[in-house]
This record gives C-alpha cells, structure tokens and sequence, in this order.
C-alpha cells in the first residue's frame, strides 16, 4: 500500500532535472548511512559495524560506530537515522537498569529482544528509523541473532546484515555461512576466527561497491568471557 | 466482561480528550486488573500507544513542526513517566500517517490457505516475507499458533501481525483463566475485529485467518461425521448442502474464520488470503470437498501453496503446514518447495520424452 515513490533510495539526491513544480515539506527522517552484521556461532557472537557517518553527499563523522554494548553478553547495532539510533540505545538501557533494579538481575538477550520489539511497536505510527541487529549469548551460552524491522517484528537468526549495505551482504553470508545455494558442499561448522575473518573480508567487499560504507569497521566478539572490541581501517573514499 | 474490558471503546476514546493525568491510575481502569502490580503496566494494551488523536479527522492535516494547543494523548499510564519525556515531544502533534511519509517499506506480500474438511482444519502458508522487491526473510513463520486449539495464519504487515497476535493470545489466555473455558473461535475473531477497530483507517494492515477446533475432545471425530463422509463421497449434495447439514448437528468442531483490519469479519469454510491467494483458489476450489482424508488435504494444501509460490512474485520459499484436530493443532516439518519445483522439471521432461516417443511410433 506504500508505494516505492515515497521512498526509492533513501537519502540518495534525487537527478537534476526539472520535473515541474516540487513541494518540499520538512521530512523528521535523515538517512545517515551505515552497515550492521551480526555472526552467532555455537558458543560466540559477533556484532560489526562501519563507522561512517554520512547524510547526503557529506559525511558528517568517520569514527561514529553503531555497536552498542547493553550487557555483558548483549550487543545491539542500530543503523538508519542516527537521531533515533541515539534516543533507542538510551531507552534501552534505561529499561535495563529498571529491570535490574526490579528484578535483581541482567536481561537476557531474547528478553531484551522481546521488549525491544514492543518499545518499536509502540511507535508503530511514528516509526524510529532503524534497523536493529542485537547479538549476544542466550541463557545456554549459545550464539543468538535477532533481527529487527523499524516497526518492531523480530526472528531469532544464525546470520544477518541490516543498514545501507544489506542487499549486497545478505546472499553473501547465505552462501558463506549458511552454505545456501550451493550443491555438494560440507557443511563445517563456524569456528570464532573463521568468523571474525569472514567479517572482515565482507565489510572490506561492502565498503567498495557501497558508498556509505566505510572509514573502519568496529568489531565486538562476545564469548561467555566478555566481549572483545577490535578496530579495523577501511576505504575513506 | 472479558470483551467489554478490552472493547471500552468508550474509555479509550475519552481518555485521549482529558488533558490532565492524574498521579493516581486513571478512574477507568476496572478493580479487577490483574496487573497493577507490574511496573508500567496498562489495563488496556500491552504498551503505550501514540494514537492518532480523534481530533485529527475533522481538521486540515497539521504540519508536522507544528505545536498544537492540545496536549497530545496517548494511552500512557502516570505510572511511566519516563516513557513521556524521553521518546516523543510530547507537545508534537500526532497527524495523520499520511503527513510523514516512511522512508522505508513494510513487510507485504503472502500466500496463505486454510480449509475445513472432515479431518479438521487445515491451514498451510509460505514463509517469504518482502519489503518492496527486496527479500527480507526467506524463513518466516507466517502461521502462529495461538494456544492449543486455535492458529492464526497472518497477512499484512509482519509487524502488526506479530504484535496482535500476541496481544489476542493474551487476551484469549486472561478469558480462560476468568470464566475457566476456553473462547471459541467466532469469540477470538470477534475480539480481534474489536481490537482492531480503533485503528481503521490508519495504515495498520492485518488480515488474519483463525482456524480452531471448538468444544471439547472428541474420542473419534470420524464416527460423529460418518454420515456427512459418506454423504459427501455420494456427491449427491452440493457442498453448500453439506455445509448446512453439518451447521445442525452440533456447536463444536472445526472453525474458520477471516479478520481483517478494515473490519471485515467472515465466517467460511475455506480462505485464502495474499498476493498469491487467486493462485491457490484456483486449486482449492477445485479439489476441496468435505470429505477428504487427511493426506489428500495435506497433499492440496501443499500443491495451492507451491503453485502460488510459481505465480507469485512475492511468495516463494518454503510451504508450512499446520493441521488443527480436536486434540489440538500438530504441525508439518517445513518443506522447502525448491525440491518440488525440481521434481516438477523432471516429471515434465519425461512427458516429453514420452510424447515424443508415441509421436515418432506413429
């Protein structure tokens, strides 16, 4: 029922040629850019993401990353407009500290999806605009994904990329990790730096063929013994 | 009343037209809450909604920037400030959805069947969920059971369909709990449209498809209806006939039901609901009779939704199965119609061979 004139691509100029009279309106969303991918292994989880900031032609910062740590084995990462990625983390962790407080411990990540879910929802007809990929280790230790749309419905993944390069990574973490279209091949389970390896090499890939992909990449590993931060340089072209 | 707790039009309308919010939970709430002793809780939803205000419909579509002179309403509680201050402005006027356009697309685009017959019901979907061209799941569940007796196949927004789903689990779950049986399947629809109702004319969209099982067990629902199969396998009633013999006999049994966002509320004995729907009419209408065994139902289902899935551009994936019985729904391991479509090659390469052969002995 909507339909794609409303959106097309997202923040990109339109051509410059004259189509007749335009009204401009002031729009609340801006398009600022950026990729998110999230990896859950049997006893991992990997969140990742570039840290470009850009809105139009211009990019506002190089080193604004859109991995947000919430727990010990919990790691959200929002990309979309940076105005809501801000107030939503903020939220969140408000929410988790009440938690805390009332129920004298840590959320669990598919809890923290859950109620994540309804803090979208409850902007159903005034959506925050981003997407979300939370990553982190269920109440087993084992890897969890759970994938967000902006108004809230949510599934439990081993593998998924959100933000402005999601198109061009999702069938190549298919193919990679899910050994999807692909015959007669052995299914070998991930190990952790296998993992972190595949990551890099697809954010390298995103950040030549998408142009608000780049700069670095932000790597959080979480294992049961924390979460581990690593900084990779990128293209700044 | 379960139903008039959740249906209080009224107080749901009234409250967005006071401008004050008292320290105390608002005089509406009914003293049998059973929430009030969870923080940030609400007698009437599951959240807080922003609700487009009544007011909207009668003036020009505000500006968005605007500041309007009333105090924007929402169902918020007192007891969470938090949520006020710190998500939306609170001075901002709600307008219309029409005034901020998205910049991104929902979810859309399904095929989704479910059919009575002798068995029970059954309800089949595919899992691909779209976003405007772009793939956005290729492994969703379109079909969510929403407790033992009754499924709930969603189309729409996957958002919406996700959350009301949810909510109607709830609430059939607290009607349970208060009057100790379970809601029927024409209570669940009618509780749904109710709960939808509000929110028609805004962009919300779910069309949803009950399929429950009313009433107690039956030991064996096959000795109950044996009048009906042979009957049916006389084909000497038509199919309304039969349906309307089987209305006499008793009020338990197979239901189906369709609701949908914009009211809509139907009573039926087969539905098939999305883009690929008209594709799998075709095949339904065509081999769905009351007296079908259980394989042959499944076997139909599975035939409608792999040849919507061929038609249909945004339907595709895997086919998902859910059979619902007196004893309760039991759900089909997940088929991926990539198999079938592979088959379907094959089979018609050796009709081909085969033509060609009886062409060349000739």
């Amino acid at each position: 029922m909507l339909s794609s004139q409303h959106f097309g691509d997202p923040g990109k100029m339109k051509d410059y040629h004259y189509t007749g009279p335009v009204e401009h309106k002031f729009s609340p969303y801006a398009f600022n850019g950026g990729t998110v991918l999230a990896v859950a292994g049997e006893d991992f989880a990997i969140v990742a993401s570039d840290t470009r900031l850009s809105e139009g032609y211009s990019i506002h910062s190089r080193d604004s990353p859109k991995c947000y740590k919430l727990t010990d084995t919990t790691v959200i990462g929002c990309s979309g407009f940076h105005g809501d990625c801000l107030t939503l983390t903020k939220i969140i962790d408000a929410r988790l500290k009440m938690y805390k407080h009332s129920n004298n411990k840590t959320m669990t990540s598919g809890a923290i999806a859950a109620m994540l879910s309804t803090i979208l929802y409850s902007r159903r007809f005034f959506p925050y605009y981003v997407y979300n990929i939370i990553g982190g280790l269920d109440e087993e230790g084992k890897g969890a994904v759970y994938s967000f749309d902006p108004v809230g419905s949510y599934q439990r993944d081993t593998y998924k990329a959100g933000g402005s390069a999601s198109a061009m990574l999702q069938p190549l973490l298919d193919n990679q990790i899910g050994f999807k279209n692909m015959e007669g091949v052995e299914h070998v389970p991930l190990t952790k730096d296998k993992a972190v390896q595949l990551v890099k090499d697809v954010f390298i890939s995103a950040a030549e063929r998408d142009v608000y992909t780049g700069d670095a990449l932000r790597v959080c590993v979480i294992t049961k013994e924390g979460i581990n931060e690593e900084t990779i340089p990128l293209r700044k072209d | 009343m379960a139903l008039q707790d959740i249906c209080n039009f009224q107080s749901v309308f009234e409250d967005r037209l006071t401008t004050e919010y008292p320290a105390v939970p608002h005089g509406k709430k009914i003293p049998s809450n059973y929430v009030s002793g969870l923080p940030f809780s609400n007698n009437k939803s599951l959240f807080h909604f922003y609700i487009p205000v009544a007011e909207y419909l009668d003036e020009s579509p505000i500006q968005f920037g605007q500041i309007s002179t009333v105090q924007n309403c929402s169902a918020v509680s007192s007891e969470d400030p938090f949520l006020t201050s710190s998500s939306l402005p609170t001075c901002l006027p709600f307008a219309s959805s029409q005034s901020v356009p998205l910049p991104f697309p929902m979810a859309h685009g399904t095929t989704t069947l479910a059919f009575m017959f002798q068995g029970g019901v059954m309800a089949a979907a595919d899992t691909r969920s779209s976003c405007s061209g772009l793939v956005a799941c290729p492994a969703s569940q379109k079909i969510l059971p929403i407790h033992s007796h009754l499924v709930g196949l969603t189309s729409g927004t996957s958002a919406d369909c996700a959350l009301w789903k949810r909510i109607l689990a709830r609430e059939l779950r607290l009607y349970q709990l208060r009057h100790g049986r379970r809601l029927s399947t024409s209570g669940a629809a009618k509780l749904l449209s109710h709960m939808l109702h509000p929110f028609k004319g805004t962009e919300l969209c779910v069309a949803a498809t009950l399929c429950g099982w009313d009433g107690g067990e039956q030991k064996n629902f096959v000795d109950s209806t044996n009048a009906k199969v042979s009957l049916a396998k006389d084909e000497r009633f038509s199919f309304s006939q039969q349906c309307s013999i089987r209305k006499k006999m008793n009020l338990s049994g197979p239901r189906l039901f369709y609701v949908c966002s914009d009211g809509t509320r139907l009573r039926g004995m087969l539905f098939s609901v999305g883009s690929g729907s008209p594709y799998a009419y075709s095949i339904l209408d065509q081999g769905v009779h009351w007296g079908l065994t259980v394989d042959e139902a499944k076997s139909i289902a599975r035939e409608a939704v792999y040849r919507a899935t061929y038609r249909d551009a945004y339907s595709g994936n895997c086919v998902d199965m859910y059979h619902i019985t007196s004893k309760g729904w039991t759900r089909r391991n997940r088929e991926d119609l990539k198999e079938e479509y592979y088959r379907e090659k094959e089979r018609r390469k050796h009709e081909k061979t085969e033509r060609r052969d009886v062409a060349f002995s000739d």
